[in-house]
């Protein structure tokens, strides 16, 4: 699990074909920067990208692949 | 020169548009349904030099996909009404992911003018950009605004006239998507144009590329399989080239342009990692304060409205007796006038006993609207989220059904935020059992009458908390069965807090008010007069001389609504009724509120409203606080008014759901004050 504060790239999200392009509609295009806000297990995953904040749901944050 | 001109709003939900709308059009505003979020059809007017401006407020999108209603309602009105010009209002302090929408303008060919608005916010945290060159590279003039504090909107008319009469004219950028996707997309086009598929309305390089893009509504509309196929062949093709499906590599070239736009044109970005609104975040959304943070603020809204609410309360029922009294005097003492009657107890009555509730559901859609401007509102979503799933519920119901404490027929509209069907589905069936303002007046009628001061706050508040678990419970029951889960994640922006003005309070408060006093002027009027007539005729000819009161409970027993109630009485009485709390429900049933006066009448005494001592000494002597209970769960759970029916009907668009809505809740209702009624008669608890 990526901690909380740390820069990363996006490299791939697995979700089915329409939440995928609502997503890069948002900024979480393959190879963009994403700023990981908060990331605790009991809390919310929230990133930076593009400069607005997005708070994904725990399934949606499991699907979405980093380095 | 005298001339109309048409002018679309658009922008990212967040991105204060609905602000300049308002600060566009003022007071000459139409709304064409009730505005729970941004509606479709919201437009207004305003005029400059001559010229009268028809200003559209689209939904808030961030695409010009075809993956929300939301978002098809926008394209849909620019392609095929042509406004003159579409202004994108855009969240400077938020700009490239902003920008995406107005890349989707451009290719559209659409007229622009974009409005940076919040250009407060992007000041103060040292963003800046140079704006003429900025809007050279984007083919559209830029114009800084602060719209809460409305700034701009007179630069905002002079653009949108000026380029409405051609005198800008910029060039429009072309945005290019990489040699294949050009080399395929260039393909499909000479494939469309030659089958000549493509309508007048679309340019068939925009048509091609949306096909690629997967776009369902245009890919329903093309009228031929063979180039469907052909189009999945060129999509693999695409997908193997890029790695990634073809509408995402096209999502990433739009935001490659962005990027290449703003890098040319920036004088100051400052990498802010952490702003305020993250800190703030940090506790509100913790998992283990986030709740608990949540239900104090929920606690705080509920004293709000319900304490300040009450000397308004007073002096609006002062306001109506004393009517009511100015009325009556126009008459001889002790006439039998139709009329007078019509006037004083229909009217008066009726309409008074909702009009009475409007400063507490003012109150509470106040208090929304101030943690909605405050950008609260996703947070909350985002915290009930998780027990709200658990119920088959989504974190997003929440609003519509916190609305649905005050009317639930604004709280039904708002459910248009929900984009699965099903999840909207449930949460409008179930959002009745949040008790509406109408409700109340039956509450502080009962409680009073037959509880001691000690638990009367504990039993309203448990009133509203069986509701609401009923609630939870009823969604469960129907995921279950009728309405199984489709699968949705949740994603949400997060906008960035601030602090709301009074302005767009007061206007958001307001615009979800107006429906409760419309519905009163209209629907409840209607009613209390139908009510009026049934439970006054037809009269018992032979009854002419005794005591006033006695005589209008004869009149009531002969009358319509007295035959129904007593035809009722069996069905009822499982439930510890009898025919006169059964006439009062069949009033409720077109208006809650209509039961408190309907009791009033059966029990003659004069005028009731829920503070007559009167009559809830008559009750407390007919009735056991069993029965009290009763009533109240029945009244809590059983049908909404018919408005609200109504509602349904339309928001769900079928009579199917609107019926089971009232079909379930009554039913469930029945089942459940029976019980009670019937485990608390064996329990000793009944006279």
């Amino acid at each position: 699990m990526v901690e909380t504060g740390r820069r990363v790239r996006l490299v791939g999200i697995d979700a089915g074909r329409r939440l995928e392009a609502r997503l890069a509609d948002m900024g979480l295009v393959p190879g963009v920067e994403i700023d990981v806000i908060n990331n605790t297990y009991h809390g919310p995953f929230i990133v930076a990208v593009k400069g607005s904040r997005i708070v994904l749901g725990r399934g949606m944050a499991l699907k979405i692949d980093v380095e | 020169m005298n001339r109309e001109i048409t002018v679309a709003l658009v922008g990212n939900p967040n991105s204060g548009k609905t602000t300049i709308f308002n600060n566009l059009t003022g007071n000459r505003q139409h709304v064409g349904n009730y505005p729970g979020v941004t509606v479709e059809k919201k437009f207004g007017e305003v005029t400059a030099n001559d010229t009268k401006i028809h200003v559209v407020d689209l939904p808030g999108t961030y695409s010009l996909t075809a993956l929300s209603v939301d978002e098809q309602i926008a394209r849909k009105f620019i392609i095929d009404e042509q406004p003159d010009v579409v202004v994108d209002i855009i969240d400077y302090s938020n700009l490239e992911r902003n920008l995406y929408l107005t890349t989707q303008l451009i290719e559209l060919g659409a007229p622009l003018v974009l409005v940076f608005n919040m250009s407060d916010v992007a000041e103060a945290r040292g963003i800046e950009y140079d704006l003429v060159g900025l809007g050279e590279n984007l083919g559209a003039p830029i114009l800084p605004t602060v719209g809460h504090k409305g700034q701009g909107t007179k630069d905002i008319i002079k653009a949108i006239l000026m380029v409405a009469d051609g005198e800008i004219d910029p060039v429009r950028p072309g945005i290019q998507y990489g040699r294949e996707i050009e080399k395929e997309t260039a393909r499909l086009q000479s494939l469309l144009t030659e089958g000549g598929l493509v309508p007048d309305k679309y340019n068939s390089r925009w048509m091609a590329l949306k096909l690629l893009e997967n776009d369902q509504e245009i890919l329903d509309e093309l009228d031929s399989s063979e180039i469907r196929k052909e189009i999945e062949n060129i999509s693999r093709h695409l997908n193997d080239v890029h790695g990634v499906n073809p509408e995402i590599a096209i999502a990433d070239h739009r935001y490659g342009f962005i990027s290449g736009v703003c890098r040319k044109t920036a004088r100051s970005t400052p990498d802010t990692r952490l702003t305020r609104s993250d800190r703030i975040d940090r506790i509100l959304t913790d998992g283990r304060f986030g709740l608990p943070i949540f239900l104090v603020l929920m606690y705080l809204v509920f004293h709000f409205t319900f304490t300040l609410g009450g000397l308004p309360m007073e002096w609006i029922e002062s306001f109506f007796g004393w009517s009511g009294e100015v009325v009556t005097g126009w008459w001889t003492e002790g006439s039998d006038s139709a009329l007078k009657s019509l006037l004083v107890d229909g009217i008066i009555g009726g309409v008074g006993g909702v009009i009475v509730f409007l400063p507490n559901i003012m109150l509470l859609f106040l208090a929304i609207s101030i943690l909605e401007d405050s950008g609260y509102m996703p947070r909350a979503a985002f915290v009930m989220d998780r027990l709200m799933q658990k119920f088959g519920l989504q974190g997003r119901s929440f609003m519509p059904m916190l609305i649905g404490f005050g009317c639930s027929i604004p709280a039904i509209m708002a459910t248009r935020t929900l984009d699965n069907r099903r999840d909207r589905l449930v949460t409008m069936l179930v959002l009745p059992l949040m008790s509406c303002g109408a409700r109340f007046p039956i509450y502080a009628l009962i409680i009073p009458a037959f509880f001691p001061m000690k638990m009367r706050g504990i039993m309203l508040f448990s009133i509203y908390l069986f509701g609401i678990i009923l609630a939870f419970v009823s969604a469960k029951l129907l995921r279950i069965s009728l309405l199984q889960r489709t699968a949705t994640s949740l994603v949400m922006e997060l906008p960035s807090y601030r602090l709301p003005t009074f302005n767009s309070i007061i206007t958001n408060m307001w615009e979800k008010s107006w429906l409760y006093v419309r519905k009163a002027g209209t629907i409840i009027l209607g009613i209390s007069i139908v009510m009026w007539a049934m439970t006054s005729y037809p009269k018992n000819p032979e009854i002419t001389a005794g005591d006033p009161g006695a005589i209008q409970a004869e009149y009531l027993a002969y009358s319509i609504a007295g035959r129904v109630g007593h035809a009722i009485e069996p069905v009822i009485k499982p439930m510890g009724f009898d025919w006169r709390i059964g006439t009062a429900m069949i009033g409720a049933f077109a208006a809650k509120e209509v039961f408190v006066a309907q009791m009033g009448i059966i029990f003659s005494v004069g005028e009731a409203d829920e503070v007559s001592e009167a009559l809830r000494e008559k009750l407390q002597r007919n009735y056991s606080p069993l029965v009290g209970l009763c009533m109240m769960l029945f009244m809590l759970i059983s049908a909404p008014c018919m408005a609200t029916i109504a509602v349904t009907k339309q928001e769900s668009g079928l009579w199917k759901w609107a019926l089971l809505q009232l079909g379930g809740l009554t039913l469930m209702a029945y089942v459940v004050t029976t019980t009670v009624y019937q485990v608390g008669s064996l329990l000793g608890m009944g006279l």
